[in-house]
C-alpha cells in the first residue's frame, strides 16, 4: 500500500447535497466509515444509497457538502484514490462477449496488482465457473464476478452496493466470512443494504438514511434500542403487569380460548426481565420474531404511513 | 402469418379453448405501434417527402425534354447506374421515369433499414434484455411477438406506400404508376422485415441480427448493381435481388405488376422458414449454442483500449468484409466507365468534349469512393456511440471505479474508432484498386485510389467529433450525427440534382473533401475539417470530464 494506513476515517461525508434536475436525491447526508471497520449503510430503495456511493467514486459530482475519501477528494483525485479501493455495483452488468474469468482479470488488472492464488481460492469458495460467457450468467453469478474481482484486490476500502441481493443463503454466508476476513486484516468496508440481519451480522457502525438524509447513525450498540423483537404469547393470567414494564412497547392484548393473547415489542436489552415477567404470568405458548428492517423503517416512516392510511393512525 | 392458427383440435367448448400460438397478438400489435408511433411517423414522412421533393426538384432542374435526355446520357454511366436502377425509359426520359430510375433505390434502402431495425428492436433485442420473458410469461402465444412485429412493419410500409403514391400523384405524375412505385417500395421493405425475422432466430444478439439483415441488404444492392451495369435493364443477376424485382416493374415507362409477386413469394417463404426455426429454439437462445470462454484473460487484456478493441473487433471485421466486397465489385466496372465514352460520343459529341475518357474513369472512382466513405462514416459513428452504450448499460462504472480516468477511457474508445476508420478507408481504396486491376485497368494507380479514400479521414473525424461533443455535453443527443450522415448520403447520391444552395450542401462534412483523383488536391478544406474535428473532440472530452455519469 502506497499510503500508510492512518486512523483517519476511510469515508467522511458531511451535509452532502445532490439534485438531478428538480429532484433532490441527497439532501444533507452524513456518513462516516471509520478506519478498519465495517460500516452498514441502510435505507429503502430510492433513498439515495447508490447516489452516495457514485459520488464517492467520482462518477457523480456533489452539488454541495464535504466529501473525503481515504483522505482525498473523490472527484479531483479519483484515479489515485481508486488504486486503494474496490467497488461492487448493485446491478452488475458485464461485457457480453467476455467470460466471467476474463472480466475478473480485466477489472483486477485495471486496479493494479493481481494475486492469482487469491483469485482461484475465491472462485472456488463462490463456486463460480469462470469460463461461462457473461450473458449466460444469472444475476447472482454476475454479482459473484464483481465480488471476486473486488475481494481479490489488495485494497484499503471495499465499497459494496447491496452485494448480496442476488446471492442464495449459502453464498451469503460465504460472503459474510469473506467480509469478516477483510475486517480482520484491518481493511474498511462500506456495505449498503436493505437487510438488517446482514448489517447486524457484519457491521460495527450503521447509518440509516431516508429520502437522501441521515436519520440514525452510530455503533450497533448505540442503535440497540432500534432493534426490538416482537413477542407473541398466550398467558393464563391477566397480562396487566407487562404494560408497566419499561422494555415493552405497543402492547396489544385480546382474549383467546385458553387465556389472553398478547403481542408486543421488546427492547433486546430487556428480553431477560420481560421473559421472567411472562413466566410469572403462566406462559402457554411463546413466539419471538427478530426485528425486521420493515419494522425499523415503519418506526421512522410511520408518520408518513399513518398520514396515508387513516385507519392505521391510532 | 405462416404460423397458421392451428385450428382448435377436438371439440372443446370454445370459451375454454387454450390459446393458440398467436394469442395476445392484438394487444402486442397495439403496444408496438404505440411504442413506435413517433419513430415510424418520422420514417414515413421523410421517405414520402423525399419523393415529393425529388419530383419537384427534377421538374425545376430539368424543365425540357432535351435537359432530361442529357441527364439520361449521364445516368447511363456505370457509376450512376450502380446508384440508380436498370434504366427503363432512358430513350424518352420523362419526369416519372427519372423518379423511378433515380430515387427508388434510396427509398428502398431506407425502408429496408427501417424494417430490419424495427423487427430486431421488437423481437431479438427484447429477448436479449429479458423483457420478452415478462411478455411471454403472460397469456401470449409462441409466435405472437414476432407476428406482431411483422404486422407493425406491414403497417409502417403500407403507410409509406400510400403516402408515396399520394405525394407523387400530387406532384403531377400518373396515378397508377405512382401507387405502383409506392407499393414496390413498401413490399421491398416487407421482404427485408421478413429477412430480419429469420436473422433474429439465428443469433442471440440484437446487434448481430440487424447486422446480418444489413448484410443481406448489401448483397441485394450489389447483385442488382452488378446486373444493371452488365446489361441495360438488368441481367439475370438483377433478378436475384428483391431490390431488382421492385425496379423491374418499369413504373412510369411500361408498368407491369408481376415482379412484385416474386417479393410476396419471398416474404411467405422467409416467414415459413422463420417459424420453422423458431419452433426449434428457446426464448432468449439462438440456434447456435454459446461457447465457453477462457477461464483466464490473455495477458494483453489489461487496458481500456484492449477492452474496447475486444468489444469492437468483430464488427470491424464485418464492416471490412462488407466494404471490401462492395469496393472490389465496384472496381471491376472501371473499364465499363471507359467504354461508355465511345457509346456516348456517338449520341452526343458535346459530351466527349466535356469529359475525356480519363475524366470519366476518375469521376467513376471518385463517385464510388464517396459512396464507400458513407459506409466508413456509418461505422465510425456507430463505433463512437458505443461509449454511450457502455455508459447507459452501467458497464463503464466498474471500469471507472478502477484507476482508469475518464479521459483515458474515452480516449481508448475513440482510438478504436479512429484505427477502425483508417483501416476501413484503406480497405475501400485498395479493394477498389484491386477490382480495377482485375479487369486490366492500371490507371489510376493503387496510390491514387488509396489517396482518394484516405483524404476523407478529416471529414469522418468531424462526424466522430460531433458524436463526442454531443456525448460530452448532451449525451441524449449523441445520435444526432446519424442525421448529418443521412444528409451527406443524399448530397453524395444526388448532388446538384436536388438543387440545394451551396451552404446547405456544406452542412455535410463529406461535401468539402476534394474528389480525387478527378479533382485537384486542395489542402485548405482538409486543414479546416481537421481543425474542426480537433475542436469538437476537445470540447467533448472537456464536457465528459465535467458531467455526471448517466446511471440507469
Amino acid at each position: 500500500m502506497s499510503t500508510p494506513r492512518t486512523s483517519q476515517p476511510a469515508v467522511k461525508i458531511h451535509d452532502l447535497h445532490k439534485s438531478f434536475g428538480t429532484v433532490a436525491a441527497l439532501d444533507g447526508l452524513d456518513l462516516v466509515v471509520p478506519h478498519g471497520q465495517v460500516a452498514g449503510f441502510l435505507g429503502p430503495n430510492g433513498s439515495g444509497k447508490s447516489t452516495t456511493i457514485r459520488v464517492l467514486l467520482g462518477l457523480l459530482r456533489a452539488d454541495s457538502g464535504s466529501v473525503r475519501l481515504l483522505g482525498g477528494d473523490p472527484w479531483a483525485d479519483a484515479v489515485t484514490l481508486h488504486r486503494r479501493l474496490a467497488y461492487v455495483p448493485g446491478d452488475v452488468n458485464l461485457w457480453p462477449n467476455l467470460s466471467g474469468g476474463e472480466a475478473i482479470d480485466l477489472l483486477t488488472r485495471l486496479r493494479g496488482k493481481v494475486d492469482p492464488a487469491r483469485r482461484a481460492e475465491l472462485l472456488e469458495r463462490f463456486e463460480l465457473d469462470p469460463t461461462k460467457k457473461a450473458r449466460t450468467y444469472s444475476k447472482g453469478n454476475r454479482q459473484k464476478v464483481a465480488l471476486v474481482a473486488a475481494l481479490a484486490s489488495d485494497v484499503e476500502l471495499l465499497v459494496l452496493d447491496e452485494p448480496t441481493s442476488g446471492l442464495d443463503p449459502l453464498m451469503e454466508s460465504v460472503f459474510t466470512q469473506c467480509i469478516q476476513e477483510v475486517k480482520a486484516e484491518g481493511r474498511s468496508v462500506l456495505l449498503s443494504s436493505h437487510i438488517l440481519a446482514e448489517v447486524e451480522k457484519l457491521c460495527d457502525t450503521v447509518t440509516i438514511i431516508r429520502a437522501g438524509r441521515t436519520v440514525q447513525s452510530g455503533t450497533l450498540d448505540e442503535l440497540r434500542h432500534l432493534t426490538r423483537s416482537t413477542i407473541t404469547a398466550v398467558t393464563t393470567h391477566d397480562p396487566e403487569t407487562l404494560a408497566g414494564h419499561p422494555g415493552v412497547h405497543d402492547l396489544v392484548a385480546e382474549p383467546a380460548t385458553d387465556g389472553t393473547r398478547v403481542r408486543f415489542d421488546v427492547d433486546n436489552d430487556d428480553v431477560a426481565t420481560v421473559l421472567r415477567t411472562l413466566t410469572d404470568l403462566g406462559v402457554r405458548s411463546l413466539q419471538a420474531a427478530p426485528p425486521s428492517l420493515e419494522e425499523l423503517f415503519l418506526r421512522h416512516y410511520g408518520d408518513e404511513l399513518s398520514a396515508m392510511d387513516p385507519a392505521g393512525a391510532r | 402469418m405462416s404460423a397458421t392458427l392451428t385450428a382448435p383440435s377436438g371439440t372443446r367448448g370454445d370459451h375454454r379453448t387454450t390459446g393458440g400460438p398467436l394469442t395476445g397478438l392484438g394487444t402486442l400489435l397495439r403496444f408496438f405501434l404505440r411504442r413506435d408511433r413517433i419513430r415510424l411517423s418520422v420514417w414515413a414522412l421523410s421517405i414520402g417527402l423525399l419523393f415529393l421533393y425529388a419530383a419537384t426538384a427534377f421538374a425545376t432542374v430539368y424543365p425540357t425534354a432535351a435537359d432530361r435526355q442529357l441527364r439520361a446520357s449521364l445516368i447511363a454511366s456505370p457509376a450512376a447506374t450502380m446508384m440508380a436502377g436498370p434504366g427503363y425509359g432512358l430513350e424518352n426520359y420523362t419526369l416519372g421515369a427519372m423518379v423511378a430510375n433515380e430515387m427508388t433505390l434510396t427509398a428502398m434502402i431506407a425502408v429496408a433499414i427501417m424494417s430490419i431495425l424495427l423487427i430486431v428492436r421488437h423481437t431479438r433485442t427484447e429477448e436479449e434484455t429479458g423483457r420478452a420473458e415478462l411478455v411471454r410469461a403472460g397469456v401470449v402465444g409462441r409466435h405472437a411477438p414476432a407476428t406482431a412485429a411483422f404486422l407493425t412493419a406491414t403497417v409502417a410500409n403500407a403507410a409509406i406506400a400510400v403516402l408515396s403514391g399520394l405525394l407523387l400523384t400530387g406532384a403531377g405524375l400518373a396515378v397508377v404508376d405512382s401507387f405502383a412505385l409506392g407499393a414496390a417500395v413498401g413490399v421491398t421493405g416487407l421482404v427485408f422485415a421478413a429477412v430480419a425475422v429469420v436473422t433474429c432466430q439465428l443469433t442471440e444478439h440484437g446487434r448481430a441480427a440487424s447486422g446480418l439483415g444489413l448484410v443481406v441488404l448489401g448483397a441485394a444492392f450489389l447483385l442488382r448493381a452488378i446486373g444493371d451495369v452488365q446489361e441495360t435493364h438488368g441481367s439475370w443477376l438483377s433478378w436475384l435481388s428483391p431490390i431488382g424485382w421492385a425496379q423491374q416493374i418499369r413504373a412510369f415507362v411500361d408498368l407491369r405488376w408481376w415482379p412484385l409477386a416474386l417479393s410476396l413469394a419471398a416474404i411467405v417463404l422467409l416467414l415459413l422458414l422463420s417459424s420453422a426455426l423458431a419452433a426449434r429454439r428457446d426464448v432468449g437462445a439462438g440456434l447456435l449454442p454459446p461457447r465457453a470462454g477462457r477461464a483466464e484473460a490473455l495477458p494483453s487484456l489489461r487496458s481500456p483500449f484492449a477492452l474496447a478493441w475486444r468489444q469492437q473487433r468483430g464488427s470491424l471485421v464485418a464492416w471490412g468484409a462488407g466494404i471490401g466486397v462492395m469496393a472490389f465489385a465496384s472496381g471491376t466496372f472501371v473499364d465499363a466507365a471507359g467504354d461508355m465514352v465511345g457509346e456516348m460520343a456517338v449520341d452526343n459529341p458535346v459530351l466527349l468534349e466535356l469529359f475525356g475518357e480519363q475524366d470519366l474513369v476518375d469521376g467513376f472512382v471518385a463517385a464510388m469512393t464517396t459512396f464507400l466513405v458513407l459506409g466508413v462514416s456509418a461505422f465510425a459513428i456507430a463505433s463512437a456511440l458505443r461509449a454511450r452504450g457502455e455508459e447507459t448499460s452501467g458497464r463503464v462504472e466498474p471500469v471507472l471505479a478502477t484507476t482508469v480516468s475518464r479521459t483515458r477511457w474515452l480516449g481508448a474508445q475513440l482510438a478504436v474508432t479512429g484505427i477502425g476508420a483508417v483501416i476501413l478507408l484503406l480497405v475501400a481504396g485498395v479493394s477498389l484498386a484491386l477490382g480495377g486491376l482485375s479487369v486490366g485497368v492500371s490507371d489510376p494507380s493503387l496510390g491514387e485510389y488509396v489517396a482518394a479514400a484516405v483524404v476523407y479521414l478529416p471529414a469522418v473525424a468531424v462526424l466522430v467529433g460531433l458524436v463526442v461533443a454531443l456525448y460530452g455535453w448532451r449525451p441524449g443527443l449523441a445520435g444526432l450525427p446519424w442525421v448529418v450522415l443521412a444528409f451527406g448520403f443524399l448530397i453524395g447520391m444526388f448532388g446538384g440534382l436536388l438543387d440545394l444552395p451551396t451552404w446547405a450542401e456544406g452542412l455535410s462534412p463529406l461535401w468539402h473533401v476534394p474528389q480525387l483523383p478527378g479533382e485537384a488536391f486542395d489542402a485548405g478544406p482538409l486543414v479546416g475539417l481537421s481543425a474542426l474535428a480537433v475542436a469538437l473532440l476537445a470540447a467533448g472530452f472537456v464536457g465528459f470530464r465535467r458531467r455526471d455519469l448517466v446511471t440507469t
